[in-house]
């Protein structure tokens, strides 16, 4: 359950999402991250480094970069995301089943 | 009853099928009329969804917006693109998160089923950097969910634990 705590307040942050969705594209180098986000490189390499300890994203080296990609078991498997939407529309036609119910009784 | 189907379609589509014990006119009204849909389409626990815009007509503006009561919130825009009472509705909606997500195209039927509804949606799959932010939105959303659930079981736990020393 650490792992997904860390992950959760690793997501808490606007900007660790930001990160997330352009790694989502392709792999990049915190210069090239820190570029559309407006921050100084520092400010971007904390943010990788709460990502990287959440499992977020991996990090390998390339002479002197260090080139950040999403992990794939943390974010990309379709299944994940396939999970998620399958709970919140289980949930809602729970419920509308309890509405349609009701408009039943108020019909009749 | 039959459970929820969630299946996808060439890696581009989603397919959702669920059964109701209702005739296929209360479900499309459920699915069009704004004080029906507040009342269902809420996704996890703890959510409400306080505007819910919906023009029924071809062209008409949707517009639904959700809050957790703790600050945190989204919405989705969209337009109704055909509507055939009470067995089809075609759709396009995009999250605000807070940046548009690309249009999902959405096809909602309604086919009669013995003496209830079978409903069935196809509905666009989302790229992968969509994915990646609507999930970022999503586990939020749920772990809202999970806090909410726990404080309820903490609620219970107190009542239980009532009288003894522990809190």
């Amino acid at each position: 359950m650490q792992t997904l705590d860390a992950a959760f307040s690793a997501l808490s942050d606007p900007t660790r999402r930001a990160i997330l969705a352009r790694l989502a594209k392709s792999e990049a180098t915190v210069m090239e991250l820190a570029k559309p986000f407006a921050m100084t490189q520092p400010a971007i390499s904390r943010h990788l480094k709460v990502l990287e300890s959440a499992g977020l994203i991996v990090r390998r080296i390339e002479g002197t970069k260090r080139p950040c990609r999403l992990a794939k078991a943390g974010m990309e498997p379709i299944d994940q995301w396939l999970a998620m939407l399958r709970d919140a529309l289980a949930r809602n036609y729970d419920r509308l089943d309890g509405v349609l119910a009701d408009m039943k009784t108020k019909k009749g | 009853m039959t459970k929820m189907t969630l299946t996808t379609e060439a890696d581009k589509y989603i397919i959702v099928t669920r059964r109701f014990a209702a005739p296929p006119e209360a479900l499309y009204r459920a699915h069009t009329e704004p004080e029906l849909i507040q009342k269902w389409l809420l996704g996890p626990d703890g959510w409400t969804m306080p505007v819910c815009i919906s023009e029924a007509r071809p062209n008409g503006k949707m517009r639904y917006e959700w809050v957790n009561g703790k600050g945190g919130g989204f919405h989705i825009t969209g337009e109704y693109v055909e509507l055939e009472p009470y067995s089809r509705i075609v759709h396009v909606e995009r999250m605000h998160l807070p940046d548009p997500t690309p249009d999902n195209h959405v096809e909602t039927r309604f086919a009669p089923d013995g003496d209830g509804t079978l409903m069935t949606i196809r509905m666009t799959l989302p790229d992968a950097e969509t994915r990646a932010r609507m999930l970022a939105t999503g586990m939020e959303r749920g772990m809202e969910a999970s806090y909410v659930r726990l404080e309820r079981h903490l609620e219970q736990g107190r009542l239980q634990h009532a009288g003894s020393t522990m809190s």
